[in-house]
């Protein structure tokens, strides 16, 4: 099968991010494992608030109180992110590791201009001068289809529309060429032609610099498309990891199929689709046993008693449930 | 922008217009000063006379007229004790005022801002509480007791600072300055710390509260996710933002610092507007108090115009809409 030939960049153990608020103790990451060669994607997907973006935010160092890695390991590169200080990870951010941040509208500081904001990163990470600076400043957002970009430089994020702020975001994250790059959400505020050729640039960055990306989604169809292996969270949990495309041919999580369900088939009008029924629960308040139980079609008196363990299964792939689907193939 | 600027204008001249009114009215009501200018002995006729000259024979709205026709050409009329040009005194004594204002004002400044930052930045720390506290009690210390405790301390026991007047002062422009030799400071530095301190606490607490709610902000996390150094983050991405709302009540807080400066001034005999108002009161001077209010109203309107001004150039949100 797919062995992977590269030692992992980035290996992630048993990852824990909690918060200790007064209302309890949110598990917002809750023993989250996966590793990351060198160019190699990973998607990340699950519906809001399953902590997608915190398995991002832990891996920077920039989980903000009352959270923190409660446990767990981040290996990058040999070394255990999580038991850096700050001054050891404020090297590794940027240079090593950057993210483009989900939301486009308040990521960027409203007071600089976006050439300010964009060679900053240049002046923080590399040695260039003022002119090499700029010229690379602006190739970059020419890269990342902004048009005119020599005259967009003196202008500042209120006169970007979200999808060009957006594109500014992403050309921040890639200027330093971060050798792991998380892009939480880094195509949803863009329509659906400017998306796949932000996605062709990353994919292309990922090639040529054997960069490794992580990229957090709630479309499982966008990254099917894009990465090697999939990691599906569920409350803070994974509950299906496995090679992309074996993962959508034959999901083993009920809850993989629903979200499966829920795309919409492309070119196909506007049917309603069969939405997963139910909400996310609070985190706060998991049922015992399966925290999927509630909305899971297969859900039987043993799913509420006992969690089920992460088991592997064929291909490097592994599944948390207690009566998954069959296996086709 | 321009156009911004034109609304803001004729705002202004609007207020001092007000500002007139009202001036006139009060002086109207607050009895009639033809007996500061008769003798004792006046018949009834030199009195008819006097209140002629002084148009008070007049109605109102003649009065009002001629108030503010003469407040359009410069005349303010002479102060009765003096027997000078009341704009002039105003205008002699205006330095010293804007000494201590100023140097009070950097000091807050200059001390607010860091602690400011810091208290932002970690108010769960111990310094941070301690600042707080400290905040706190400068904003309620009364500025007269803590100008005679400062004098107790510093004049009377150590002997390091002068404990009243101005000292020598050089001609500068046309203005009298202490602050130019070793001498006149250190008779500044008293009265402008007694001001100071006030604001330092309000600026301070104002700044670490900006602070607190613009680090919670994206672009503060995206910041340091570029591998911004912390102390980079805060000032650079963190305090420019902060100062925005500060920016604003900056025009308040200069006119906090005028009207505190009255008291400041007769603690540590002081010669400046101040000074000049409180002993103007006393001794019924009319013509001085109608300038002094004219002239802080003035004064007033034009920070907040600049304070509007600078607004714009940090902010540049405000350019466009
Ligand atoms: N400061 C906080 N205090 C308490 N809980 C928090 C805090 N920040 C995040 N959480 C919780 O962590 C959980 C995971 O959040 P996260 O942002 O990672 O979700 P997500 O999968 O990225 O969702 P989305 O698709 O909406 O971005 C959420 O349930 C959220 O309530
Ligand atoms: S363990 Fe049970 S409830 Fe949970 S997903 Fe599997 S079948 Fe559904
Ligand atoms: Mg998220």
């Amino acid at each position: 099968m797919t062995a992977q030939t590269d030692a992992p960049l980035l290996r992630v153990r048993g990852l824990k991010t909690w918060f200790h608020t007064f209302g309890g103790v949110v598990k917002a990451v809750d023993g989250v494992s996966f590793d990351l060669s060198p160019g190699k994607i990973l998607g990340i997907v699950g519906e809001s608030g399953g902590g997608k973006s915190m398995v991002g935010f832990s891996i920077m160092g920039l989980v903000d109180r009352p959270g923190r890695i409660e446990a767990g390991e981040i290996i990058f590169d040999g070394r255990d992110l999580a038991r850096l200080d700050d001054d050891a990870m404020q090297a590794v951010r940027g240079r090593q590791i950057a993210m483009i941040f989900q939301d486009p509208m308040t990521a960027l500081n409203p007071l600089y201009t976006i050439g300010n904001q964009l060679e900053e990163m240049l002046t923080l990470h590399t040695d260039l001068g003022p002119q090499a600076r700029r010229a690379r400043c602006i190739e970059m957002l020419a890269e990342v289809g902004i048009p005119q970009p020599e005259a967009r430089l003196g202008a500042y994020p209120h006169q970007f529309s979200g999808g060009m702020r957006q594109r500014v975001v992403i050309a921040i994250a890639m200027i330093a060429e971060p050798r792991l790059l998380i892009a939480d959400e880094p195509t949803t505020a863009l329509d659906v032609t400017i998306q796949a050729q932000l996605l062709r640039l990353m994919k292309a960055q990922v090639e040529q610099r054997r960069t490794a990306l992580i990229l957090i989604t709630h479309d499982l169809a966008a990254v099917s498309q894009m990465a090697d292996r999939i990691v599906v969270l569920y409350c803070g949990r994974v509950v299906e990891i496995g090679a992309s495309a074996a993962l959508i041919a034959s999901p083993r999580h009920p809850y993989t199929r629903g979200l499966l369900d829920s795309i919409p088939a492309s070119h196909q009008g506007r049917s309603r689709l069969p939405q997963i029924p139910g909400t996310v629960p609070d985190i706060r308040k998991l049922p015992p046993g399966c925290s999927f139980a509630p909305r899971c079609p297969r859900a039987a008196e043993r799913c509420r008693a006992e969690v089920p363990e992460l088991t592997a299964a064929a291909g490097g792939s592994a599944f948390a449930c207690h009566f998954p689907l069959e296996a086709s193939a | 922008m321009f156009g911004h600027l034109i609304k803001r204008f004729i705002q202004m001249i609007f207020v001092l217009w007000i500002v007139s009114v009202l001036v006139f009215v009060m002086m109207s009501f607050t009895g009639d000063p033809t007996f500061m200018m008769v003798p004792l002995d006046a018949t009834d006729e030199q009195i008819e006379q006097a209140r002629r000259i002084l148009g008070l024979d007049q109605s109102h709205l003649v009065q009002y007229w001629r108030f503010l026709t003469n407040l359009l050409q410069g005349d303010f009329g002479r102060s009765f004790v003096f027997r000078q040009p009341a704009l002039q005194l105003i205008m002699e004594r205006l330095p010293a005022t804007l000494e201590i204002v100023f140097l009070a004002m950097i000091m807050a400044l200059v001390v607010a801002i860091p602690l400011g930052v810091y208290a932002g930045a970690y108010p769960q720390r111990a310094g941070s509480r301690a600042l707080m506290a400290g905040s706190l009690i400068g904003i309620s210390l009364p500025g007269f007791w803590l100008g005679m405790v400062l004098i107790f301390i510093f004049a009377v026991k150590l002997q390091m600072f002068p404990s009243s007047g101005r000292g020598p002062t050089e001609m500068i422009w046309g203005m009298r300055l202490s602050f130019l030799s070793w001498e006149g400071f250190r008779h500044l530095i008293l009265p402008a710390v007694t001001l100071s301190v006030g604001t330092l606490a309000i600026l301070m607490s104002i700044i670490r509260a900006e602070m607190m709610e613009v680090l919670r902000q994206d672009y503060i996390k995206f910041a340091r996710a570029k591998g911004a150094a912390n102390r980079f983050v805060l000032f650079k991405h963190g305090l420019k933002n902060a100062l925005i709302p500060l920016i604003t009540v900056f025009g308040l807080m200069l006119g906090d610092l005028i009207a505190f400066a009255t008291l400041t001034e007769t603690i540590f005999a002081w010669p400046g507007i101040g000074k000049l108002l409180v002993d103007s009161i006393y001794r019924g001077d009319r013509p001085v108090i109608v300038v002094y209010l004219m002239f802080v109203a003035f004064l007033f309107v034009v920070v907040n115009f600049l304070v509007d001004v600078a607004y714009a150039l940090i902010d540049p949100r405000i350019k466009v809409s």
